[in-house]
């Protein structure tokens, strides 16, 4: 066994839509890029990825989101991550965000945000970076 | 360290996941756990699933666990699944099968990587056991990844081990190869309601039947073993053959029966301590095959080693005489 941190990151579908094909892309490209990715699959409620969070002891969250409820369950899961002394583990979104919610996200506490057209590279790049900080 | 191995022993999830995920990356640490949380383990019921992929496993997992919990017992489940030999990176999508255990404080789930062990578990996977064995949870599930036909390592490690099987993986003579059918204690035929179900039940009861006899050891007893071991004397577990669809929880209620005549049929038979010695045995075996391996690692240059390979790919060396010459640097 060699003495090295694999990171493990959790990535997860909130809300009600089906659509996890981004989530899917993203999930492969963590995993090609040697991290240890935990995939919960669709309709997640908060609670069920911030438990998953906490058992998993991941290093970093990525919630994929295209129904448009972005906001309520981004600041559901914070506050969860908050109530069980997780808020250091960076939060990273990705689907379909208006642009005009981007910076009530980031005062939310969202590390990051990738819309449609972001390349996997972009998304890997920032997890290492994150975790790096971390 | 020691807070966390007093709040893992309290069941504090958070304590209990950080603790695993100390012991998967470090073996110091693995070491510094296990020492401390030894004296307290030996209580849990320890229920090893396996099975090729897509049998169901992780399905019938959600549904054993939701059965253990009827019985008021608190459920830490193991989910083993493959690292890339490549990139070392994993996809861990056990809990896509498990969403029904959500919000329930007596279940603990981890999902953990193989990290490059064959065998099909991972080399953390026995420290992670103890871990849920001294935070008190009674029953340890642990699901292997998707086994072919030779990975064995779990009849080692648990009590009980179930091996599923689906209908239409092969015709009756895969029912006879040796390997995974041997350390069934139960065999299960998953996705029942499927066409062939019968013909698999009946193919795999045949091949139990016609094994069957006093000569014939079964269930977890591994060949390095069946040699040193004492063969526990009236030997009578019947290894029987359940349907079950998962998906449906249909054959459920009758498997958690056969796991528990298994238990009590095993500290009835004092095939419990049998087992207990032989699953320390190879735990002795295997943690010694791996600090002489890194004692090897530290005690021979890098330029020794590639020297030696370099030989052996060139046809200059046989890879015994290598061998040979990396063994007389750690055992003069």
């Amino acid at each position: 066994m060699i003495e090295e941190h694999t990171p493990r990151v959790l990535i997860a579908k909130p809300g009600l839509d089906g659509h996890d094909r981004g989530a899917k892309v993203v999930a492969r490209a963590l995993r090609d890029a040697g991290m240890e990715i935990i995939y919960t699959g669709l309709r997640q409620t908060p609670e069920m990825i911030v438990e998953a969070a906490l058992q998993e002891d991941v290093d970093a969250i990525g919630l994929s989101i295209l129904s448009g409820a972005h906001l309520p369950l981004t600041e559901r899961v914070l506050a969860l991550l908050r109530e069980n002394d997780m808020a250091d583990v960076p939060l990273f979104l990705g689907g379909i965000i208006p642009a005009d919610d981007l910076p009530v996200l980031k005062d939310m506490g969202v590390a990051a945000v990738f819309g449609p057209g972001s390349s996997t590279d972009e998304i890997v790049r920032f997890v290492r970076e994150a975790l790096q900080r971390g | 360290m020691d807070d966390l191995l007093r709040q893992a022993r309290d069941g504090r999830p958070r304590a209990i996941a950080r603790l695993i995920t100390l012991v998967e990356n470090s073996e110091t640490a693995a070491e510094t756990a296990v020492t401390a949380l030894y004296p307290h383990t030996g209580q849990a019921h320890v229920i090893g699933i396996t099975g090729p992929p897509g049998a169901g496993k992780s399905t019938l997992v959600n549904e054993l666990a939701k059965a253990f919990r009827r019985l008021d017992q608190t459920v830490g489940i193991i989910a083993v699944d493959p690292s890339s030999p490549f990139t070392g990176g994993a996809l861990l999508g056990d809990r896509v099968r498990m969403r029904d255990l959500a919000g329930d404080r007596g279940i603990f789930i981890r999902s953990m990587a193989s990290r490059g062990n064959l065998g099909g578990l991972a080399e953390a996977t026995a420290a992670i056991i103890k871990i849920l064995d001294a935070a008190r949870f009674p029953i340890i599930l642990v699901e292997t990844v998707g086994a072919g036909q030779a990975e064995v390592d779990i009849a080692t490690m648990a009590h009980t081990t179930l091996v599923i099987e689906a209908p239409g993986m092969g015709d009756d003579i895969q029912t006879f190869k040796a390997g995974i059918l041997e350390i069934a204690d139960v065999l299960v035929v998953n996705k029942a309601d499927r066409p062939g179900a019968d013909r698999t039940i009946k193919s795999l009861e045949m091949m139990l039947h016609l094994g069957a006899g006093p000569a014939t050891g079964h269930h977890g007893r591994l060949p390095a073993e069946a040699a040193t071991e004492p063969v526990v004397a009236h030997d009578l577990w019947a290894v029987p053959v359940l349907p079950t669809t998962a998906v449906n929880g249909e054959g459920i209620s009758d498997l958690v029966g056969a796991i528990q005549r298994h238990r009590r049929y095993l500290q009835a038979s004092s095939s419990w301590l049998a087992k207990e010695k032989a699953r320390s045995r190879r735990e002795v075996e295997r943690l010694l095959q791996a600090r002489l391996l890194r004692q090897l690692r530290v005690s021979v240059s890098l330029d020794l080693q590639e020297a030696l390979i370099t030989a052996v790919a060139a046809r200059e060396m046989d890879p015994y005489t290598a061998v040979a010459r990396l063994f007389a640097q750690i055992s003069p």
